[in-house]
């Protein structure tokens, strides 16, 4: 069942992400390695992705390209109708900091900075004034229920607290797209659950999301699960049914009442 | 306002996520100012300085070449300046103006008796350079009758100089009190004496007596005292001071000056070049006597071989120092490298999140800057302290060149910055994924 939803919303919306014939190797002395192999892909708006597949089967190459950090060998990278692939490495900063929001598993939060400074990173290198960008900190912050503690350094802060920090971080720019690498990957299920919970309501509010887990778990709250295995997409499925983060926590909550 | 919060109110399908107003608004092109502002320039000096904060010791062990750098031209240019201006001060009794020709060394049974003893000179060669030479101002012979000079009952050893009266200008001399002789002096034989400082200090100063028309007793022939000079200094091991001048005709007739060989001082007319109107002289004498019996001196030479020698110091002292400013660059280089590969996983977020290696490179150039600028500034505290404490260990002036300081300080600077290139060029050509990768 490929890629399901292209048809079904094509005349909603025009394609965020289009991926064709995509192929990257990497050299290793004389040897050449491939980490994507003619790979397809098309991300409309306001999608919910999840990436999965075994260890070396490309996701995290394909992850690198998606977020301008690596060019493909051979292929076609559209984002918003904007062909980058083959930009430069200026032009690909540029893209990084407008149109994509990272968000890593092991938070990559700069650790002499407070929270505030943290998520006002983006926006110093987007060279937008001082005023504006404490006010979007401070609201990017509050979205994601840190205000009280914008003025914490990371190492002060919880795990989940911490990764609350980069999600600030990431939406603060107001990008097209959430890159998130295994985010729930250093947390315990409880915190994964919070920060599920988040991601999807940045979802609801019309954030196109792209999330890889490798635990089915974190991949049922997706709307969208892809596959990847040697490089090719192998399994793309519409999660008819995501579960609710939220639904789940309110539940652990009840749980927890009830136990004394 | 957060998520969660907003969602009780309006909780609406996901499928309708293109409605939704944005999570945060969407920034303008107009908001950024990327390249025109100094936003990325700042906010690098703010992280270089906590960059440097967050390491103080190492950050000052890495000024520390650059201190002693600084430090050290500063210290140096001060003390080689200061000597210098000792040399000059010293020298200033000398004039470039100014020649003596001797004669050679006589010798007496096979023992030779050193330069300028040598009776090859006469008076009527200075008489005949006088009229036959043009640029000359002044010409003096002069005739050295060393002598114990006595007062009632104090008594001094000097040098007696037989010289004509032109001598004051050929010397420079300048009167305390009373006037130098006239010719009129010469001509009659005159028992007059001009005395120099030294002389009416061990004469006279310790009694209190006003020398001038004092009668003194130079061997067996009285002299009265028609001046005092003012004092040139002391000059090291000479003592300008330590003299009297009596007319060249008395020294010559009435205390065996005649017994004596006469050395001719010559003042080279202001705007003259001196050495031409050497030449001119060493021509003229050739004349009279063989070139290997007289040698004629110029001061002007005297005083640039000082000053060339005391240049080359200089330049040899600020070439150590420029020595240890490049050394110090070398260990900002090292620290800098060091840094870069500790802060791998820094740079590399902040390349994710959309820094231009422009902007990494700037951050650490800043931070190899602050590093030198830092040590140039405390580098120049303590070398103004050091030159102080050498003044006076030395007893020399205190000779502060601001331009020294000035040079010194941008030099540290420029060393900064040269061996700040190349571990910022590294940090800002660092691949995005390995650095994330980086533990």
């Amino acid at each position: 069942m490929m890629t399901p939803q292209v048809q079904e919303n094509q005349t909603e919306t025009k394609p965020r992400i289009q991926i064709r014939g995509m192929d990257k190797y990497y050299t290793m002395g004389t040897n050449v390695v491939p980490a994507l192999r003619g790979l397809n892909l098309e991300v409309k708006h306001g999608e919910f992705v999840a990436i999965m597949g075994p260890s070396g089967s490309g996701k995290s190459t394909f992850m690198n390209i998606l977020g301008c950090l690596d060019k493909p060998s051979h292929g076609e990278y559209v984002l918003d109708g904007v062909s980058v692939g083959q930009m430069s490495n200026t032009e690909l900063a540029d893209v990084r900091n407008q149109k994509i929001g990272f968000i890593f598993q092991s938070f990559n939060l700069l650790r002499w900075m407070t929270a505030q400074a943290n998520v006002e990173l983006p926006l110093v290198y987007a060279g937008i004034s001082k005023e504006e960008r404490q006010e979007r900190a401070r609201r990017a912050l509050a979205l994601v229920n840190l205000g009280p503690r914008a003025g914490h350094r990371p190492m002060e802060l919880s795990g989940g607290q911490q990764q609350r920090v980069a999600i600030a971080r990431a939406l603060v720019t107001s990008p097209s797209l959430i890159l998130a690498d295994e985010p729930t990957g250093n947390l315990d299920s409880h915190t994964s659950q919070e920060i599920m919970r988040i991601m999807q309501e940045l979802n609801a509010r019309g954030m196109t999301v792209i999330l890889v887990t490798h635990e089915q778990d974190i991949a049922n709250h997706c709307k969208r699960k892809v596959v990847f295995r040697d490089g090719r997409v192998v399994d793309d499925q519409i999660n008819e049914q995501p579960l609710s983060a939220r639904a789940q926590l309110s539940a652990d909550t009840k749980a927890e009442q009830v136990q004394p | 306002m957060s998520i969660s919060n907003q969602q009780n109110q309006q909780e609406l399908p996901a499928r309708a996520a293109p409605q939704f107003q944005p999570l945060m608004p969407p920034l303008k092109p107009e908001q950024r100012k990327r390249g025109r502002g100094g936003y990325a320039i700042s906010q690098s000096l703010i992280s270089a300085i906590e960059a440097l904060r967050a390491n103080k010791l190492r950050s000052l062990l890495t000024s520390l070449g650059i201190i002693i750098g600084v430090a050290a031209v500063i210290m140096m240019v001060a003390t080689s300046e200061g000597n210098a201006a000792t040399i000059n001060g010293r020298l200033s009794t000398l004039n470039p103006n100014q020649l003596n020709i001797r004669g050679g060394s006589a010798n007496t049974g096979g023992v030779r008796q050193g330069a300028g003893t040598q009776q090859i000179l006469t008076q009527s060669d200075a008489d005949d350079l006088a009229t036959q030479i043009p640029g000359i101002a002044a010409v003096s012979p002069t005739v050295n009758v060393n002598g114990q000079v006595i007062y009632q009952n104090q008594n001094w050893s000097t040098s007696i100089q037989g010289v004509y009266p032109d001598y004051q200008q050929v010397g420079s001399w300048q009167m305390q009190e009373g006037n130098f002789f006239t010719s009129a002096d010469e001509q009659s034989n005159a028992s007059v004496a001009v005395l120099g400082q030294t002389v009416v200090d061990n004469l006279f100063t310790a009694q209190g007596i006003d020398p001038l028309g004092r009668q003194i007793r130079i061997g067996n022939s009285t002299f009265t005292v028609v001046g005092v000079l003012a004092t040139k200094g002391a000059n090291g091991a000479t003592n300008a001071d330590d003299t009297i001048f009596i007319p060249f005709s008395t020294a010559k007739n009435r205390l065996g000056g005649n017994q004596r060989a006469l050395a001719i001082t010559v003042l080279v007319s202001q705007g003259q070049n001196v050495t031409d109107v050497q030449a001119n002289i060493q021509q003229f004498l050739q004349g009279r006597h063989d070139p290997t019996e007289f040698t004629i001196q110029n001061q002007g030479q005297l005083l640039q071989t000082v000053q060339t020698a005391s240049e080359s110091l200089t330049i040899l002292l600020i070439s150590v120092a420029a020595i240890s400013l490049i050394v110090g660059g070398i260990g900002i280089m090292n620290i800098m490298l060091v840094s870069v590969t500790e802060r791998t996983r820094e740079i590399g977020i902040r390349i994710a999140l959309g820094a231009y290696p422009r902007d990494v490179m700037a951050q650490f150039l800043i931070e190899a800057l602050i590093l030198s600028a830092l040590g140039g500034i405390v580098g120049i505290l303590l070398g103004v302290l050091g030159a102080f404490i050498s003044s006076i260990a030395t007893a020399q002036p205190l000779v502060l060149d601001p331009l020294a300081i000035l040079l010194s300080f941008a030099f540290a600077a420029i060393v900064g910055i040269v061996f700040g290139f190349y571990p910022a060029q590294r940090a800002a050509r660092m691949d995005p994924i390995n650095a994330l990768r980086t533990e």
